[in-house]
């Protein structure tokens, strides 16, 4: 006792003190660390959201282009009417007279060198699993199988109901997954983890499964496999991206040019079969509800079970001004009737038509057609092939003929313009009605509609598709048929699942790291007694677990910011105007503030660019900026060719997805080359439609420039290298295979 | 005077952006509201570094009265500005770090151990969750000799925050 022991005490009290201040300054400190983390998280993942969807926004514009250009362009020569020619008839119109069957895959030899995966029909369990583990070791299955398996595909497709009934005993499970987006890796992950399908064992996949990815190929090769396989318990629902119009865009069509540069087209042609087969929804118990996109607030599950799915071969297509003439014609005799239901988008989507779209070749006998057009191309142009011009004729009146229907006009038939396709063995010959536009917009609103948490039924003009929908219609919709939810993807989800609606919808993401490694898990659902959903998630890239949150942050962060660079310089022009507008005095400063304004004005993301201002501005002294240099400085880091006059670079690298997908139609059999005519062509049309202001002297220029071999063509891959276009197959640095791909 | 008063009026109104965006960020629902947990990566986004104490303080005066958990930005806005302009919880200095965990080694070996850092972080002060120990050792533990050098630490921190 004594003084000792209470200094000894004071002192220890003392200490005591400190070491709890001090604790309490570090975990205080440590906290505001992870927390602006997480707040760069978060924005990432906006930077990501945001992108792609305006990605999809352009997609519809693409095609507002084709609607634009066959309304109003007027072709002035010989080579541009041949030009649009191609662009819009080949697709439609069989080559030559060799009509390609979809069975016509005996003929393919496989040489004796093959080492590939073999398959044969009828196939069996082990055919399939061998086909996992041949692509599991990066084989590929040769041509000769694809088309084979694809025609076995479509037969047993054709068979099924659109909407699919399931049922599960007490102990049998079903496992739900969402989006794979050409991930074999997740494929064959799930398959480890869950076990692959068998009697016991059932699966649905939710749509989705091609685009974007590498091995999108391999992905549908395996579903179908299991599906025939295993009928009564393999399940496939199509997605949005189950479409060869947007695989045009989003890689799958790339995909498969590169890996069967003989057959790909036929694979192309068969893929595009297949898909509009595929079921619309799949049923468990009559009580779960599994589609791709979502519901609106007009969904019929009666309708979508009774329609012909299969005459939406795209969700996407041409609208022609004729049509929207028509359309509001009927309108406003309808409106006398009805009173207006939600904003529900129509002018993007329209019963597809297998006819053309209003085309400067139109050689109807009609004249009243003509009236709209200011060309008037004679009968005898160039047309050689006379078959051509009579199914041009043929399928144009066809066309006419539902636009009147659907007006609500009497039906003038002229009998003998419509006579069988009897020179067509394509499935659809012979059929002369075309979905209906409500049909059309069941089946839209089902692959492309996105939950919201507000109430209501509104357009989804985020995608130019489909609608948001909210609680109130998704607990409408569950108790009109009995339901006890609702289960969909289409949306990336940093868990790889999400619950809404009070639960009673789940989004399934099954595709992880989908933006970038470390962006996010994927996950699957079982639904185990009673359908109780047991959600499972992973992420498949070694490289990820050894990183740290911070680090895995990081490096997805980089690589949004570096895609955010890249759209903030294809704009380079346009922001130097806003930041002018913000510099009366012409100093060539601007406050960050402004700076912030002017971006959100121009790119219109909706980001928070004050919170990623030092991220994306470097260089910036007393919270002025001079805005100048820095626009310099983002072209520095994207230019690669200097002589290529920069705002031209700067126009074409803002529509080189665009012009990538244009590329792709004109090119049409596939071979990776146009000609530099019709490169020019390509750009002459775009531009006048783009309001863009470029010569003609320019744009030869240009053309040239990018004929490296000079013969006259461009390889494409070739053109869209030179803007650091092309996919590359391994990210930057990562040693070990990873399948890691950009998005676009 | 009135130079003086238009100044602080375009702080006010940056702040006032400032604020939107990072709220905006967290407003999922597009309904100008917060989840009430996640006003601290907020307030801590925008500057600031309170204490967990001062945290639920805050909270308290930007709560319903009837607590939803949820925020609303109406009520947030004004509260959050007066923060800014007030410079509350501004953060310390790396030097300040530096010394709290000297303090907390006192033998100056320029390492704390892992049983050592667990124990003051769990225990002392604001006590740290599971969840965020085990972040922190992720990424603060040297593997090798399984300690802490703090010095090195606190710099990866700091250059990784700007």
């Amino acid at each position: 006792m004594g003084s000792g022991t209470s200094t000894q005490h004071h002192f220890a009290f003392q200490n005591a003190e400190k070491a709890f201040k001090a604790a309490a300054l570090i975990q205080r400190w440590y906290r505001r660390y992870m927390a602006r983390l997480e707040m760069r998280r978060r924005c990432t993942w906006s930077i990501f959201q945001s992108i792609e969807y305006a990605g999809q926004q352009d997609q519809v514009k693409l095609h507002d282009f084709f609607t634009y250009l066959v309304d109003h362009f007027t072709p002035s020569s010989h080579s541009e009417r041949d030009f649009l020619n191609r662009m819009f008839t080949e697709e439609r119109v069989p080559q030559d007279s060799q009509l390609e069957e979809c069975g016509d895959y005996e003929s393919i030899e496989v040489p004796a060198s093959y080492t590939g995966p073999r398959l044969s029909f009828p196939l069996l369990p082990d055919h399939a699993t061998a086909l996992v583990e041949a692509f599991r070791l990066k084989q590929q299955l040769h041509a000769r199988y694809v088309l084979n398996l694809l025609y076995e595909t479509k037969k047993h497709l054709v068979q099924l109901p659109n909407i699919i009934r399931v049922s599960t005993c007490y102990n049998e499970e079903i496992t739900v997954c969402g989006d794979l987006h050409g991930q074999l890796d997740d494929l064959i992950f799930i398959f480890y983890k869950n076990g692959l399908p068998s009697p016991e064992r059932a699966y649905v996949f939710n749509g989705d499964f091609v685009d974007r990815g590498q091995y999108s190929v391999e992905i549908l090769m395996v579903l179908f496999a299991f599906m025939l396989v295993y009928p009564k318990e393999f399940h496939l629902n199509r997605g949005n991206h189950e479409d060869h119009m947007v695989n045009l865009r989003y890689g799958f069509t790339k995909e498969v040019m590169h890996k069967y540069k003989i057959h790909g087209k036929k694979i192309l042609r068969t893929l595009r079969d297949v898909f509009r087969w595929l079921p619309l929804a799949t049923l468990v118990d009559e009580k779960v509800l599994i589609l791709h996109g979502g519901v609106s607030d007009t969904t019929d599950l009666e309708l979508l079970a009774k329609l012909d799915r299969h005459k939406v071969v795209s969700t996407l297509r041409y609208k022609t001004r004729k049509e929207s003439e028509k359309e509001k014609q009927a309108e406003e005799k309808r409106k006398d009737n009805q009173t207006s239901t939600a904003e529900i988008p129509t002018p993007w989507f329209l019963p597809q038509s297998r006819s053309l779209p209003s085309s400067p070749l139109r050689l109807s006998s009609d004249k009243a057609h003509k009236a709209g057009r200011s060309s008037s191309i004679p009968i005898s142009v160039h047309l050689d092939r006379k078959e051509l011009s009579r199914q041009v004729r043929r399928s144009v009146d066809l066309e006419l003929e539902q636009c009147r229907l659907q007006a609500g006009f009497a039906e003038v038939r002229e009998k003998k313009e419509l006579s069988p396709f009897t020179s067509e063995t394509d499935s659809e010959a012979g059929e002369l009605l075309e979905p209906t536009q409500e049909e059309w917009r069941q089946v839209v609103d089902i692959l492309w509609s996105d939950p919201m948490v507000q109430e209501g039924c509104k357009a989804n003009t985020v995608r130019g598709g489909g609608c948001y929908f909210g609680p109130d219609v998704t607990e409408q919709l569950l108790q009109k048929y009995n339901l006890q939810f609702l289960i969909r993807s289409h949306e990336c989800k940093p868990e790889g699942y999400e619950f809404c609606h009070n639960r009673k919808v789940l989004t399934i993401f099954s595709a992880s790291n989908y933006y970038e490694i470390g962006s996010n898990r994927g996950a699957y659902v079982k639904l185990g007694p009673a359908l109780m959903p047991h959600i499972v998630q992973y992420q498949t890239n070694k490289a990820t677990h050894t990183l740290t949150m911070r680090q895995r942050i990081s490096r997805v962060e980089e690589s949004a910011l570096r895609a955010l660079r890249e759209k903030l310089f294809a704009h380079s022009s346009d922001l130097l105007g806003e930041f002018k507008k913000h510099d009366a005095d012409k100093t060539g400063l601007i406050s960050l503030s402004d700076w912030a304004a002017a971006v959100e004005c121009v790119l219109r993301l909706g980001l928070p660019w004050r919170v990623l201002r030092p991220q994306l501005v470097n260089s910036s002294t007393d919270n002025v900026l001079d805005y100048k240099s820095w626009l310099e400085d983002l072209a520095k880091k994207q230019l690669s060719r200097e002589n290529i006059q920069s705002s031209l670079l700067e126009t074409l690298y803002r529509n080189r997805y665009d012009l990538e997908t244009i590329f792709r139609i004109i090119d049409s059999d596939h071979s990776g080359f146009i000609s530099l005519d019709e490169f020019r062509q390509t750009w002459k049309l775009f531009s006048s439609h783009m309001n863009v202001d470029v010569t003609d002297d320019c744009i030869y220029d240009l053309a040239r420039s990018i004929d490296f071999n000079k013969d006259g063509q461009i390889d494409i891959n070739e053109f869209l290298e030179a803007f650091r276009l092309v996919e590359q197959s391994c990210s930057e640095g990562d040693g070990a295979d990873c399948p890691a791909s950009h998005k676009h | 005077m009135a130079d003086e008063k238009e100044r602080e009026e375009i702080i006010v109104a940056e702040f006032h952006k400032k604020i939107k965006e990072a709220f905006e960020v967290f407003d999922h629902e597009s309904n100008n509201t917060v989840d009430v947990r996640e006003i601290g990566t907020i307030v801590r986004s925008l500057g600031c570094c309170p204490s967990e104490g001062e945290l639920h303080d805050l909270i308290a005066e930007v709560e319903e009265e009837e607590p939803t958990g949820y925020i609303r930005y109406e009520k947030f806005l004004p509260v959050m500005t007066k923060v800014l302009l007030e410079k509350r919880y501004r953060p310390v200095s790396e030097d300040v770090i530096l010394r709290a965990f000297e303090v907390l080694d006192p033998a100056k070996r320029g390492f704390l151990t892992k049983e050592e850092l667990i124990k003051y972080m769990t225990e002392e002060g604001e006590p740290f969750s599971q969840e965020e120990m085990e972040e922190m050792l992720s990424a603060a533990i040297d593997p090798e000799s399984n300690v802490i050098h703090y010095k090195d630490y606190i710099t990866m921190m700091v250059v990784d925050d700007n």
